[in-house]
Order: structure tokens, then C-alpha cells, then sequence
């Protein structure tokens, strides 16, 4: 394949869907189908997100080079499609996601294995031709490792800290990890399924607890996915609004997550610390938009939420204290020998695999994959807004933390900008009475990476189907690779520098 | 670090006055402690957190309990890692189909007396995700439950005013 090709040009050459907005969506003969399977594993292309509908398959894909951004759309007559997994391992997980689902088989795909299907649900493939489950699920049988001095560590899917469901296999060789396989899906809600329909509102609110964590983002990408289907123009202040919730989610989570890997490396005062700061983040929330995890302050349109006047001068405030009350954890962090001695080379992630993955984030970022959707492919008002996106290339935990670190700097500056700049005027554009038909997307970078949202609505203004990928999909596979030589003591400390969402992965 | 450390001597401490019981939860065990028997379990209790398909915002805000603001351990409450060492299970979520047996196994592994909270709109009903093939919908659905605590997620406060209930009672 020529690698001056672009990705609209291959597309091109399929049968383009009128009214797919912003980028374009092609349904695709198994030729060039396979052909942009060949420019994945070229690396031409990178994964964006690989989702099913009842006869065909959907395969969302980002060429660097070019910054284009496009939708394959391949038809399965036959209730298959060719399987991308061997040249695109980020992929496999999808696929099997995707037969679990909609029935659709992965044809030769590299692990036939269910995923998110634990054989508990009363129906098989609920997104496509539902049957009834006859009898029980067979077992799950986990991948092997073989040699002298094996032995297995089953944890979970209850795990012993307050934290989500999920299932680790670890293989050792004394302390040293030799395979890491993970099981999840425990906590899959149906929630594509309970959005086939939904109205516009409920939709939303159901976005937005997809991961609590991430609330903002998902609404966010959610309503602009809306907004891009039926061509919704948002009012200014609305678009800088949402990006100031979007910060406040981002400070929070970071001051979290900085706190709670240091926890891990049995560093409590760090955590002690950093827990006060996100609660500070998290009370100013609540007494600017009423809701202390930004919960349906978001919706199609604009915001539901004005920022009081008095909001105004309070985060200001917020701000200065932040920022003075950080640097000296920063320093602490920085010059506690015992705590970097943890952190500092444990769990590397090499630049091939951030890549290989297209890992969002303080993942991709500490491995130096220079991506952040704020500015490629870019929303407003981030394109009116001087911000850094910090990139190391350590990979490792220490890199990880050092990222959400300058992340919460580069927000904190935004916060700053965004109320100093913040326009009047209405704060939600009125809806028409009927939003639809059309099929939108949006690619929208939360705390933890690139939330990728797709739908269609219906002629009447339902949704017809919804589609949401949270950054943890190419981000849990990294973590085994990560793991690997590291001892199982470090593990807590490597899974939580990823932070990976397990709600949002499950859906 | 030294320099943090005696700074934090000089502080003002951050924690909170502790709210009152909620009334709702006070009623709500009344009418559960007619009809069990009444059980003492002393001033103190260990709870064992079990998020049975939450979205996760519930487990933020009941890490929240543990920050300098609230520090729930002055009231004799603590977060332990095994049901085995638990009075209390605190489930979140609309009880997945795939954690429903894991749900069932914990309850089954924590020592009587036993109390169960379940938190959250969804622990109650399923909340927004209730109807869906992959959700039992409800905590009741599972385990017998002694107390509700709502909300969306619910806040700290009301986490703390629904476990004071729970202490109250005793």
C-alpha cells in the first residue's frame, strides 16, 4: 500500500454516508476494508474505536500524518467480518466485545474467547439478534505460561481496596510477574443497549455515568457527537463553560491520582495532602454548578448550569491557593529518595507499544506519544487557549505522575484564562423541536485520555444508536505488557499510574 | 518533608464538626430492629466496600470519607480489605448479572452480625441503568439490605449521616 495515500481518498473510493458529521463515514468494500487493515498494522492508520450495529461493523481510524479522522463501515451478510486483531492487537479486545454483543464473529480472529459475555446474561448478543442463553456459560480458560517454578495469583474480581471490579491472573516466578492476563467485564451495565431509543435526555444522563470519574468528558463528547448530527451551533459562553468544567474534572482526578500512587508506594502523606486538594476542587464545584462531580451540568446544546456571580472571584481564589499549596508536595515528591525509589523505573511502557496501542493520556504521554484531543483534532474554545500538553518519554510510573503534575498546571493556567475571558450571553442554544435523523461523532480528551462518542439519531429524535469508547480500552492492555519483570508488590503502584476505568471499559 | 511536617503541627485542623444521624436512616433500621434482633456491635465499625457494577462516582465520594474534611476513623469507622474482618458491607452499583455471584460469596464470607448499606440510587433500585438484561437492579435483589443511603452519587455528608445512623442505633 502507498503510504501517500490518504485516508479520505481510500474512504472516497467507498459509498460515503450523507449527513455524517464532522468527519466523513464510508461503507467499504472487503477490499479496501482490508486494505486499511494492512495500513493499520503499517501503522499508517491508528485505532480510534471498532464498534457493531445489528449487520455491519464500523471501524473509526486516525491518520497522523495527515490529521484526517474517518469511519469505515463494513456490511457482514454473512454475520462475520475479517478480523483485525492479528495485524492490530489493540483491536482484539473490540472484536470480541463486538461477537459478544451483536453476534457478529471476528473471522479468524487470534482469540475467539468471550469477553464481556460471563454467561450470567439471560440473552446472548442483546445488541443484535437476541436469543435466549440456553445452559451455562463453558469456563474460561486463561492463557499459560509454562516453565519451572510457576505458580498463580487469582485476584479479584473484589479487590481489597475501595476500588471497581475486575479479574487479575497474575503467573510468578517467586515476586517476579512472568503474565498478567486480566478478565473484565464485571461491571457491564447494558448501557448501549438501554441508550437504543433513549431520548435525548436520558441519553445524556446516561453518558454522563458511564465513569463517574469522567462525568464531564463523557456529557461533553455525548452532546457535541448531538450537536455535529443535527448541526446545533452552541452559544460562546456555553463553549467555555464546558471547558472550564472540563479542567475542574481534569484537577480533581490528577490531584487523586498523584496522591493515590503515592499511597501505593506506602507514602501516606502525599496522599493525605493531595486528598484535601481534590476535596477543595470538588466543594467549589459544588458551590458553583451544585454538584460536586459535575453531573449533568452538560447537555446537548450548551450547559445546564450558569456560573454565579460570586463563582467567579471563588475560583480565582481556588487557583492561587491551589497552586501555592501544591509546590511544596511537588518538592516532597520530588526529593523523597524512598518514594522515587519506587516509582522511578518501575512499570515502563516503551514509545512502540504508546503508539502501537494509540494509549491516550498521561499513558501515551509519559511514553511519548504526542496526542491530545484538545488540540488535535481539536473543539473550542481550547483552539482560543494557550496551553502546553506535556510529553515525556520515561514511561515509566514516575513519568506517569509526573505528567498528571504538569497537567495540573497547564489547568490550573486554563482556569485562569478561561474565567478572565469568559464571555456573556445565553448558556444553551434552543434545540429544534426534532433533532434528527443524522449520525454524529466526537472525540472529546478527558483526565484519563480521548473519549470517543457515535451515534445516529432517529427521524424522530431518538436515539437510534450509541456508541461510546472510553481511553481505557487501548490503555488495560498496556498495563500487562507494563507489568511484566516488575514484582507483584509493584503492581497496585503500576495499576494505579494508569488508572484505568473499569465502568467505562465494561459499559 | 520536615518543613511540611511541623507546618502541619501549626495548622488549623481541617475535619469538620460530625453531622447528625440522618432521620431517614434512623427510621429506616427502626423498622428493620423490630423485626431482627437487636445486636451490638460496640462503638466501632469495619466496612468492607463492594462495588457490584457502580460507575464509579460512588466510590469517589466514599474515598472522600477518608480525607482530613470528614476523617470517618474518628468515629471508629474503617475500611477493611477482607469481608472476613467486616461488620458492614457498603455496595455500590445496580448489581451486575457478572457480580452478582461475587456479591452473594462476599456477603457470604462476612462474619454474623452482619449489617448491609446499600449506597446510591442504583444500590436502591438500579437507578438509570434499571431494565437493563445486565443488571439485577438493586442491592435488595441480592442480600437483604438494613439501610439506604441515596443520591447520585451520594455526598460525603449523607454517606456519614446514614453510618452515624448505624452507629446510633447500636
Amino acid at each position: 500500500m502507498n503510504q501517500t495515500v490518504s485516508l479520505s481518498e481510500t474512504l472516497g473510493r467507498g459509498e460515503l454516508i450523507g449527513g455524517h458529521r464532522p468527519w466523513p463515514r464510508a461503507v467499504v468494500t472487503p477490499e479496501i476494508w482490508q486494505e486499511l487493515a494492512i495500513g493499520l498494522g503499517k501503522r499508517v492508520y491508528t485505532l480510534l474505536g471498532l464498534w457493531g450495529e445489528p449487520e455491519n461493523v464500523n471501524l473509526a481510524l486516525f491518520q497522523e500524518a495527515s490529521g484526517e479522522i474517518g469511519v469505515a463501515s463494513l456490511n457482514c451478510p454473512d454475520g462475520g467480518f475479517p478480523s483485525l486483531g492479528h495485524v492490530c492487537p489493540p483491536a482484539q479486545r473490540l472484536e470480541r466485545a463486538l461477537a459478544d454483543l451483536f453476534g457478529l464473529q471476528p473471522l479468524t480472529g487470534p482469540d475467539a474467547r468471550p469477553w464481556l459475555d460471563h454467561g450470567r446474561w439471560p440473552i446472548r448478543h442483546p445488541l443484535g439478534a437476541a436469543q435466549t442463553r440456553s445452559g451455562p456459560a463453558d469456563p474460561y480458560p486463561f492463557l499459560t505460561a509454562e516453565g519451572e517454578s510457576l505458580h498463580q495469583i487469582p485476584v479479584g474480581p473484589v479487590h481489597a481496596g475501595i476500588i471497581e471490579p475486575g479479574h487479575f491472573r497474575f503467573t510468578a516466578n517467586g515476586e517476579t510477574v512472568v503474565r498478567l492476563e486480566e478478565r473484565l467485564g464485571y461491571v457491564h451495565k447494558g448501557i448501549e443497549t438501554l441508550l437504543r431509543g433513549a431520548t435525548l435526555d436520558s441519553a445524556a444522563r446516561l453518558a454522563g455515568r458511564v465513569s463517574g470519574d469522567s462525568s464531564v468528558a463523557y456529557a461533553l463528547a455525548f452532546a457535541r457527537a448531538v450537536e455535529a448530527a443535527c448541526g446545533i451551533a452552541v452559544p460562546e459562553r456555553a463553549l467555555w463553560l464546558r471547558a472550564l468544567l472540563a479542567e475542574l474534572e481534569r484537577l480533581a482526578n490528577h490531584f487523586g491520582d498523584v496522591g493515590a500512587v503515592c499511597n501505593d508506594a506506602a507514602f501516606s502523606l502525599m496522599q493525605a495532602h493531595c486528598a484535601v486538594l481534590r476535596e477543595r476542587v470538588l466543594r467549589a464545584s459544588a458551590t458553583c454548578f451544585g454538584h460536586r462531580l459535575l453531573m449533568d451540568r452538560i447537555a446537548p446544546g450548551g450547559v445546564t448550569t450558569d456560573l454565579p456571580a460570586e463563582g467567579q472571584p471563588l475560583l480565582h481564589k481556588l487557583v492561587v491557593d491551589l497552586r501555592r499549596q501544591f509546590k511544596p508536595l511537588i518538592e516532597l515528591y520530588d526529593n523523597t529518595a524512598s518514594l522515587q525509589d519506587r516509582t522511578v523505573a518501575t512499570g515502563v511502557l516503551n514509545s512502540e507499544l504508546a503508539r502501537q496501542f494509540g494509549a491516550g493520556g498521561y499513558v501515551g504521554r509519559a511514553s511519548g506519544r504526542n496526542f491530545d484531543a484538545r488540540r488535535m483534532p481539536g473543539y473550542p474554545p481550547y483552539d482560543r487557549l494557550r496551553f502546553e500538553v506535556p510529553v515525556l518519554s520515561a514511561g515509566d510510573v514516575d513519568a506517569r505522575v509526573w505528567i498528571r503534575i504538569h497537567e495540573v498546571g497547564q489547568s490550573l493556567a486554563l482556569i485562569e484564562e478561561i474565567l478572565d475571558r469568559l464571555p456573556s450571553g445565553p448558556i444553551r442554544a434552543d434545540l429544534p423541536p426534532v433533532c434528527g435523523p443524522g449520525e454524529g461523532m466526537a472525540l472529546v480528551e478527558g483526565f484519563r485520555g480521548d473519549i470517543l462518542v457515535w451515534l445516529r439519531l432517529a427521524a424522530d429524535g431518538a436515539v437510534e444508536r450509541c456508541h461510546l469508547r472510553d481511553p481505557s480500552w487501548f490503555q488495560w492492555p498496556l498495563l500487562e505488557a507494563v507489568i511484566e519483570g516488575n514484582i507483584v508488590a509493584d503492581f497496585p503502584l503500576c495499576n494505579k499510574s494508569f488508572n484505568c476505568s473499569y465502568s467505562g471499559h465494561d459499559l | 518533608m520536615r518543613k511540611l511536617l511541623f507546618q502541619n503541627l501549626l495548622r488549623r485542623t481541617l475535619t469538620q464538626a460530625a453531622p447528625q444521624p440522618s432521620q431517614t436512616a434512623l427510621a429506616e433500621l427502626g423498622e428493620r430492629l423490630k423485626v431482627t434482633t437487636r445486636r451490638r456491635l460496640g462503638r466501632s465499625l469495619s466496612i468492607r466496600e463492594v462495588d457490584a457494577g457502580s460507575c464509579n462516582g460512588c466510590e469517589l465520594e466514599i474515598h472522600a470519607l477518608n480525607n482530613a474534611y470528614y476523617d470517618v476513623e474518628r468515629f471508629g469507622i474503617r475500611f477493611v480489605a477482607s469481608p472476613r474482618h467486616a461488620d458492614v458491607l457498603l455496595v455500590t452499583g445496580p448489581v451486575t448479572a457478572n457480580m452478582r455471584e461475587a456479591l452473594q460469596r462476599t456477603y457470604n464470607a462476612t462474619p454474623d452480625p452482619k449489617w448491609v448499606v446499600a449506597v446510591g440510587d442504583c444500590g436502591r433500585d438500579g437507578g438509570v441503568f434499571c431494565g437493563s438484561y445486565a443488571c439485577v437492579g438493586g442491592v435488595g435483589e441480592v442480600i437483604p439490605v438494613d439501610l439506604h443511603i441515596d443520591g447520585c452519587p451520594p455526598t460525603p455528608e449523607q454517606l456519614l449521616e446514614g453510618l452515624l445512623a448505624l452507629l446510633a442505633m447500636q
